[in-house]
């Protein structure tokens, strides 16, 4: 790839001390440290919404809670783990990485950067807080659609809104500090062409969060307009349609599910890699490939919205162009393994995780082909096929790629190795329950089982029951990642600069020591 | 600085996609309109002279009335369906009648399927998206009259023309009320 | 390919129209498609992941590319997308086809039930969920057909085209019956179409698919279809059960005969908000017990389920029988406690009619 003249970081002060550290950090690493714990708290508030909902579908029959509480339950847990964990790890993840791995001192706007984190928790303290009210909180599904959310809705719908926008101002204002910083802060020699794929696949997302969020933050505005102010935007009354809703919040919500993939791609391309010590395949096809995702993504939307009634050349053309961003996700599956072929592969945790990531993502991949089948769509619209293939690729995918992300790093910002049994262990459980968990959604769903419904017919009763007891596996094997990573902070085999085999010439956050500094690049490296 | 251009461009990008979101609602009602998607017909459309050559044929037409949510009204038309020639100028009749105390505002929201055969269906006179205010116990008849265009494609063998009555006098106390403040 | 239709708890129902069946076929093609894709992809992954283990010896070569490699795997998986492609778009412009209906049914989705009426025939019916509230607070064994039953099923012939008229009542809703292949969103203010065309006699059981607030899981779609004298006899059933219902709107009912009948019509139409022991679920579902509307003003009682409750989720009820509406105010005028604290007084069909010609010029 490059070398690398080496520069040694000697800060001129190290952190504030106390909680107001916390509060005024314009670090990007601190800010990075705010975004994974806070992403991890979550975590498990989001997890413990599914532990609900799997516990009251354990078994047919309404034993645990009534249908609108579940459906509260459905509706915020998809929420949170959208807005709540997959996007703010990978902010995170960029916070930490983007500025060492260009050689930048830190981001472009770094009290902008402070700002964008802040947000974030007082977004979702409102939304949170909604479940406490007497008319409880949204209860019409991550997907909002109108008139369920803007005629039916609770009134604390207001609130929801109000939190929207705000998790939407956060992700813009980050976009612009992430983009500016790759435009104008890379060492000198660093083309575009030469930057890591991280980097790429963090310029290309936030591309896409500045040109969605704010059709998210139109849609949720006419919403508001819709239940307060008389507009009939989605209200057929007045002559609006509530098919309008779903084409715009699809809009937003397409390139949305590929802004929480693309910053993974990055990351399981760095991690195979560094464990198959062999530069990634086809660099170039990589990028082209993340690109053209990102492109296409603006043009597959209504295939959420096959049941619509759209006319026949309408659904047809969004087949055709939804089954086209099969070809370049492909070309990146088929490049990851064509770095392992001829390798040299060691099975430390990022890359047992980076592994499945590949394998379990692409598994997500074939179920979105067929879904991809207009007509075939029609036997698995809404139902829990949909809820496989989606969770496939945001756990064993997102998700993985996050927490094996977070494994290849940890030691370069705590200093220490994390415990590699342990972080087998968190894998191996993981790997299990994961797939106990959601590959017979695919089964109950071509069986004919609906989702969102906190009831279900008995044959679907035998799956359901499996299901529930790999979420619950899964659910606890999480505070075991939770105790590996406090462990690894407070101590642990002492980690070099490179951390990992080779790393040296994989990237420029391999040539400063392990921990970090607080300060790094103070004086641009250069790059040949 | 070099970043205050690129800020300023980005900034430029999410100004300008805020306002493609709400563009997208006239986008939407021009395509519809266009198309005949989603079997939205607006307003009153006549037959073009190509088409008033075509040789005619036909076609059943079906009338669905909905009321919707609890929408008291009666509200029936009374032909459900009728065999028609195409090109030629026809009349449904619809029945509304206000059956409780009070006077109410409604308002009749059409749709046509197959919606691409919407485009095809000419209302000459039509109720909808009229507000019709009847008083306490008051009962009207108000046609449709239509032309359904010769152009009309091979495949489609009949029309169904639904439509939805809802209850808008809310809306309209809402509204004054806002007004008196 | 056999093995995999049996299985039915596993796989997609193959149905029983011409194109449930297509549709499951290419089903089952893209999924062997996608099966066959994997073997070969994680077959040469995991084979690497084995044999270039550095802890076997494993050197790692140095290339990062190949062109006609990477132009060879792009172009091969164009042409299986292509491949796909095809009977997708066959199977799919059969399955739009717009042709006329000889029997055109209007399907409305509301919170929570489904309503039929017949087009041509003039009949028309409520379908609701008809599993016992106490099966699904677990206080009785379930059924097999739990939470896939109705009172009163969609019936329709064999062999005859028959054409859905789609729409919503208050919120989207969406009708789904696997064993033909229709779903389709009903949504207010718009009509959508399907149709399907059932050769073979039998039950086929669906459900609402399209989230519609706290009672989405509990309003299955069922469609009886029937051999054509069958169909001919419940529509002739049907004509002249509406007729009796006005028959029986000017005998004389009495107290019990209305109480007996309310109770029916109450534990079918109103337990899932008000409950069975009349208690709702305060405030978005009021209790019935005790309350002032019940107890002391019949007028008002009349006029709620005559026109519903502005801005509540209580809806109008003027579609049924002046006999039904009668008898459920009269139930619960006395049941529970009603019948000693209130005032005694019951509602009769004539009531209802009365209330109708009172507002009518």
């Amino acid at each position: 790839m490059s070398t690398v003249v080496e520069t040694h970081d000697h800060g001129h002060h190290g952190p504030a001390k106390g909680l107001t550290r916390w509060l005024f950090t314009t670090n990007h690493k601190d800010i990075g440290t705010l975004y994974l714990w806070f992403s991890f708290l979550m975590l498990f508030i989001g997890g413990s919404m599914a532990m609900v909902i799997r516990a009251e579908l354990f078994q047919p029959g309404l034993q645990i809670v009534q249908p609108e509480f579940f459906n509260q339950m459905t509706t915020n847990h998809g929420l949170i783990m959208v807005f709540g964990v997959i996007m703010p790890a990978f902010v995170g993840l960029a916070n930490w990485m983007l500025p060492m791995q260009i050689g930048a001192p830190d981001m472009a706007l770094p009290r902008l950067n402070n700002l964008s984190f802040w947000l974030l928790p007082m977004a979702f303290g409102i939304l949170i807080s909604t479940l406490f009210m007497p008319e409880g909180g949204p209860n019409f599904g991550w997907t909002f659609y109108a008139p369920l959310s803007t005629t039916y809705a609770p009134s604390t719908v207001n609130f929801f809104i109000f939190s929207v926008h705000i998790m939407g101002i956060s992700s813009i204002l980050g976009s612009i500090n992430i983009i500016t910083t790759i435009f104008n802060m890379r060492a000198p020699g660093m083309t575009l062409m030469k930057m890591p794929l991280f980097v790429w696949s963090w310029l290309i997302t936030a591309y896409l969060l500045i040109a969605v969020m704010p059709v998210l933050a139109g849609v949720v505005t006419m919403m508001l307009m819709d239940i307060n102010f008389g507009t009939s935007f989605f209200n057929a009354a007045g002559g609006g349609d509530p098919v309008l809703f779903q084409h715009v919040f699809w809009f937003f919500g397409h390139p949305e599910v590929y802004i929480m993939i693309l910053p993974a791609f990055g990351i399981v391309s760095h991690i195979i890699e560094t464990f198959s010590r062999k530069p990634i395949f086809g660099y170039s096809s990589m990028v082209y490939a993340m690109a053209s995702i990102a492109v296409l993504s603006f043009v597959v939307w209504a295939h959420h919205m096959f049941t619509v009634g759209m006319p026949l050349a309408g659904e047809l053309f969004f087949m055709y162009s939804t089954m086209l961003i099969a070809i370049p996700t492909g070309v990146k599956v088929f490049n990851w393994i064509a770095t392992m072929f001829r390798g040299s592969i060691t099975f430390e945790t990022p890359m047992l995780f980076a592994i499945a990531f590949v394998a379990l993502f692409t598994i997500g991949g074939f179920s979105g082909l067929m879904l991809a089948i207009v007509p075939a769509d029609f036997q698995y619209h809404d139902t829990y096929f949909v809820v496989a293939h989606f969770h496939y690729v945001l756990v064993p995918g997102a998700l993985f790629g996050i927490i094996s992300g977070v494994y290849y790093w940890l030691p370069k910002w705590t200093g220490n190795m994390y415990d590699e049994i342990l972080g087998k262990t968190h894998f191996w459980l993981t790997f299990f329950s994961v797939n106990l968990t959601f590959f017979p959604m695919h089964f109950v769903g071509l069986a004919g089982m609906p989702r969102r419904y906190p009831d279900y017919a008995l044959q679907f009763a035998d799956f359901n029951m499996l299901i529930s007891v790999g979420a619950f596996i899964f659910g606890l094997t999480q505070l075991l990642f939770l105790f590996i990573v406090i462990k690894s902070i407070r101590g642990g085999k002492k980690a070099r600069a490179e951390v990992w085999e080779g790393a040296e010439n994989l990237g420029l956050e391999w040539t400063i020591d392990s921990p970090a500094p607080y300060h790094t690049f103070t004086v641009q490296p250069q790059v040949k | 600085m070099e970043s205050k251009k690129t800020i300023r461009n980005l900034l430029g990008i999410v100004v300008c996609m805020f306002a493609f979101g709400w563009l997208l609602i006239p986008i939407y009602d021009v395509f519809c309109e266009i198309t005949g998607l989603n079997g939205k017909v607006t307003g009153p459309s006549f037959l073009s002279e190509s088409s008033k050559a075509m040789e005619q044929r036909e076609v059943l037409i079906q009338f669905m009335t909905h009321n919707n949510e609890s929408m008291p009204w009666t509200f029936e038309s009374e032909e459900v369906q009728m065999r028609i020639m195409t090109g030629s100028q026809q009349e449904a009749i619809f029945v509304f009648k206000n059956t409780t105390d009070r006077e109410m505002i409604g308002q009749v929201i059409p749709s046509v399927s197959p919606g691409r055969g919407a485009e095809y269906f000419h209302k000459t006179e039509c109720f909808c998206f009229e507000r019709q205010t009847l008083a306490a116990g008051e009962r009207i008849e108000l046609p449709v009259r239509f032309i359904v265009d010769p152009a009309l494609p091979k495949e489609i063998g009949s029309l169904s023309l639904g439509y939805t009555l809802f209850d808008i006098t809310d809306q309209f106390t809402k509204k004054d009320k806002i007004a008196n403040l | 390919m056999a093995v995999f239709a049996d299985m039915s708890d596993a796989n997609m129902a193959v149905g029983v129209t011409e194109v449930s069946k297509e549709i499951f076929d290419l089903h089952m093609l893209i999924f062997w498609v996608c099966v066959w894709i994997g073997v070969v992809v994680f077959g040469i992954m995991f084979w690497s992941l084995w044999k270039y283990r550095k802890s076997k010896g494993a050197i790692a070569a140095d290339f990062d590319d190949n062109f006609w490699l990477e132009i060879g795997w792009t172009v091969a998986a164009t042409l299986i997308l292509v491949v796909i492609a095809i009977p997708s778009t066959t199977v799919m412009v059969k399955a739009y086809d717009d042709a006329e209906g000889e029997i055109n049914i209007m399907v409305t989705g509301s919170q929570w039930k489904w309503h039929y009426k017949y087009l041509e025939d003039g009949i028309s019916f409520y379908s609701n969920l008809s599993t016992p509230q106490e099966q699904i607070d677990n206080k009785m064994p379930k059924g097999e057909f739990y939470l896939k039953e109705v009172d009163q099923p969609l019936v329709i012939p064999i062999n005859k085209r028959i054409r859905f008229l789609i729409t919503g009542n208050d919120v989207i809703h969406s009708w789904w019956v696997p064993d033909f292949a229709v779903k389709q969103d009903a949504i207010p203010g718009f009509i959508n179409t399907a149709w399907t065309n059932v050769p073979t006699p039998g039950i086929y059981r669906g459900n609402c698919t399209e989230l519609c607030g706290i009672k989405h899981a509990f309003m299955p779609v069922v469609v009886r279809a029937v051999e054509q004298d069958e169909y001919d006899a419940f529509v002739a059933e049907r004509i002249l059960l509406a007729e009796n219902e006005k028959m029986l709107t000017s005998k004389d009912w009495t107290a019990e005969e209305l109480f007996e009948r309310g109770e029916s019509f109450y534990q079918t139409n109103c337990v899932a908000c008000h409950q069975v022991n009349g208690q709702g679920i305060p405030p978005v579902f009021p209790a019935l017990e005790g309350s002032q509307i019940v107890l002391n003003d019949a007028p008002r009682q009349i006029e709620i389920l005559m026109e519903g409750v502005q801005g509540a989720a209580m809806a109008s009820y003027a579609d049924y029988s002046e006999v039904d509406i009668a008898a459920v105010i009269t139930y619960t005028r006395q049941a529970w406690t009603n019948g000693e604290n209130g005032d005694g007084v019951i509602v009769t069909p004539q009531d209802i009619v009365a209330y109708k010609n009172k507002i009518e010029l």
